[in-house]
């Protein structure tokens, strides 16, 4: 999938996260702020390009805002936020297929 | 070195006689001389000791540059003395080199961390480093490491003379103009305190700054006026309506009653929960919940408190009016209610002194004739240490206040916490720093399960006996990593920027600098 425009998923609630994607040109980009970076900063940035690269994303300026969100809710968030740069996110969504 | 709780602590903090922990009970039986301050002979009449300002006090009293000045925190958030002290000290009498030996830290000191990064102030000795000046102090700017000691490990230190105070500064809500000094009958009212009274004896000078002076003899007081060389009034001492950012209520979270009730039924199963039982809780939400399942049992059983130790809220307050408990042995008061209680109870609701409460350095301190507390965990591990000081993230955020004091004393010592927060792992592999180590720590109450320390086979029987379901620690905390994932280790620099010592005044841990995970 291709970033088309500027979307944004998730809020800065405790143990969330906000993810925001923009069309990029220079592969991944990728900013992380997180209140458990010490400790988890590594395996969320893992988690976040391997969610990228399942849904075929190869050039994207990412934001993530990590509140302490557990990985399952991490990997919601950037699914949905690509999808909705695509408006995808109304129906359709492939569950079972690119969505796990 | 490697100590006791398998922490490295550097050789050059090895000096002067200091040791690494060596397990609890190490330095019972050692005798010891006790330290005494350089005092002053007022033979003269003298009608009042009242003198205009702070700074006219602190001239009385000799500060100078490169002195340990000491504050007592019965007003928490609420405290304005230590700010006011030291803004004088600092800013109108250019003094330097400053150390501040306080019982806690906490937002309402924020000033401090401005005189640290300005170098004015080069040592902290507290229990508790939070808000800006842990911020600080984990960062660096202190010159010196700071010190950090629980509430029985304080009045230790100064009696042993580790700690030597220069001058006190007592806050202090009554004071007659000589400075028999307390925590009531004043505009602005802290209740017990508990925290001051070894400073009043072992400081070579001693202040009580006051805004409501009162006729001589404002006795009885926990501050004797034959410790104190000056009086000084002024607008407030401080805002009790800060000391607890609430008042202390039962809290109606499901997991957290379901922790307390699981708390309560442990207690039950004991052979030590019998008429004229002593017990101490924190002001967290599950371990004051435990107040309420624990009167069901007591009424049940027709068993009531002999007494009750440490920090009180209404809660405990409460359960005495119930009648349900004997005395309340009190060294701080946590809400309003508990401070009126305080007062209007001087037959059954007593102050005492932190020493009293908790020292590892006197023939007997109260926490010795415990029979349970009940504790709140940052982390705990799977030796069952146990931290309350610092963040996972590796910076200063907590106290060990009387967490390891009472858990060395008490015959069981419970520790209650959810197993996860957000995405941090309470009940971890290896804790950031040991505050208190596992030797002390007994029953592990989490919203996953139970656990209790094999060295105490005993209470294992009395749970299975009582039907009570428990696990090992390690399950719960491979339960734990399994919802939140493997944390990585944090990383550190060399520089040492806290020293925590145990109890008995061995090295238990050290903090560093933290190195930022940079990606």
């Amino acid at each position: 999938m291709e970033i088309q425009k500027a979307a944004i998923a998730g809020t800065l609630e405790s143990s969330d996260a906000q993810v925001t994607v923009m069309p990029g040109t220079n592969g991944i980009e990728l900013t992380l702020e997180s209140s458990v970076m010490n400790q988890y900063g590594r395996q969320i940035k893992a988690t976040v390009l391997s969610v990228l690269s399942g849904l075929g994303v190869k050039d994207a300026r990412v934001k993530v805002v990590d509140k302490g969100a557990l990985d399952c809710t991490l990997k919601a968030r950037v699914e949905c936020a690509v999808f909705r740069s695509n408006d995808m996110s109304a129906k359709n969504i492939p569950w079972g297929g690119v969505i796990k | 070195m490697i100590n006791a709780v398998g922490r490295d602590i550097p050789d050059e903090l090895l000096k002067d006689g200091k040791e690494v922990y060596q397990g609890k009970y190490h330095m019972d039986g050692k005798p010891f001389k006790k330290a005494g301050p350089v005092t002053i002979r007022h033979e003269k009449p003298q009608e009042s000791k009242v003198v205009a300002s702070i700074r006219e006090a602190c001239e009385q009293c000799g500060a100078h540059d490169g002195m340990t000045v000491s504050f007592h925190h019965a007003f928490r958030n609420g405290d304005y003395v230590t700010s006011m002290v030291m803004k004088v000290l600092i800013e109108d009498m250019g003094l330097k080199d400053l150390t501040v030996a306080t019982t806690s830290l906490g937002s309402a000191q924020d000033l401090l961390a401005d005189y640290i990064e300005q170098g004015k102030i080069i040592g902290i000795q507290s229990s508790g480093v939070r808000g800006r000046i842990g911020e600080v102090i984990s960062a660096g700017k202190l010159k010196t490491p700071a010190i950090i000691r629980s509430h029985g490990g304080r009045p230790r230190a100064i009696e042993t003379g580790e700690l030597h105070i220069d001058i006190s500064f007592i806050a202090a809500s009554t004071s007659d103009d000589y400075g028999n000094a307390k925590g009531t009958g004043g505009k602005h009212n802290c209740g017990a305190m508990g925290y001051a009274v070894a400073d009043s004896h072992y400081a070579d000078h001693v202040v009580v700054v006051t805004d409501t002076l009162v006729p001589f003899p404002n006795m009885p007081s926990p501050i004797s006026s034959i410790d104190v060389d000056a009086v000084v009034v002024v607008d407030a001492i401080g805002d009790p309506t800060k000391i607890g950012t609430k008042e202390a209520r039962i809290t109606q979270d499901p997991r957290n009653l379901m922790m307390a009730e699981n708390c309560a039924k442990v207690i039950a199963s004991t052979p030590y929960f019998k008429d004229g039982f002593s017990f101490q809780t924190g002001v967290g939400g599950p371990s004051l919940a435990v107040n309420r399942f624990l009167e069901e049992y007591m009424v049940e059983q027709n068993i009531k408190m002999g007494f009750a130790l440490g920090g009180m809220g209404g809660n405990i307050c409460d359960l005495m009016d119930k009648g349900l408990v004997g005395k309340l042995l009190d060294t701080q008061d946590f809400d309003m209610k508990a401070i009126k209680h305080l007062e209007e109870h001087p037959d059954k609701h007593l102050e005492i002194s932190t020493s009293e409460y908790a020292s590892a350095a006197n023939k007997g301190a109260y926490v010795n004739k415990l029979d349970f507390v009940v504790l709140a965990a940052l982390e705990i591990d799977t030796d069952f240490n146990v931290n309350v000081l610092t963040g996972s993230d590796g910076v200063l955020r907590g106290a060990p206040g009387g967490h390891p004091d009472t858990a060395e004393g008490s015959k069981c010592c419970i520790i209650v916490t959810p197993l996860v927060r957000g995405r941090m792992a309470t009940v971890c592999k290896k804790v950031v720093t040991v505050t208190t180590p596992g030797d002390c720590v007994d029953v592990l109450v989490t919203d996953y399960g139970i656990a209790v320390n094999p060295r105490r086979q005993d209470l294992i029987e009395c749970l299975d006996k009582a039907g009570i379901e428990h696990t090992t620690i390690e399950a719960l905390q491979q339960k734990a990593y399994s919802l939140v994932g493997t944390p990585d280790d944090l990383e550190w620099e060399d520089k040492v920027i806290a020293v925590l010592e145990a109890r008995d005044g061995t090295i238990l841990d050290v903090i560093r600098k933290i190195k930022p995970l940079q990606l």
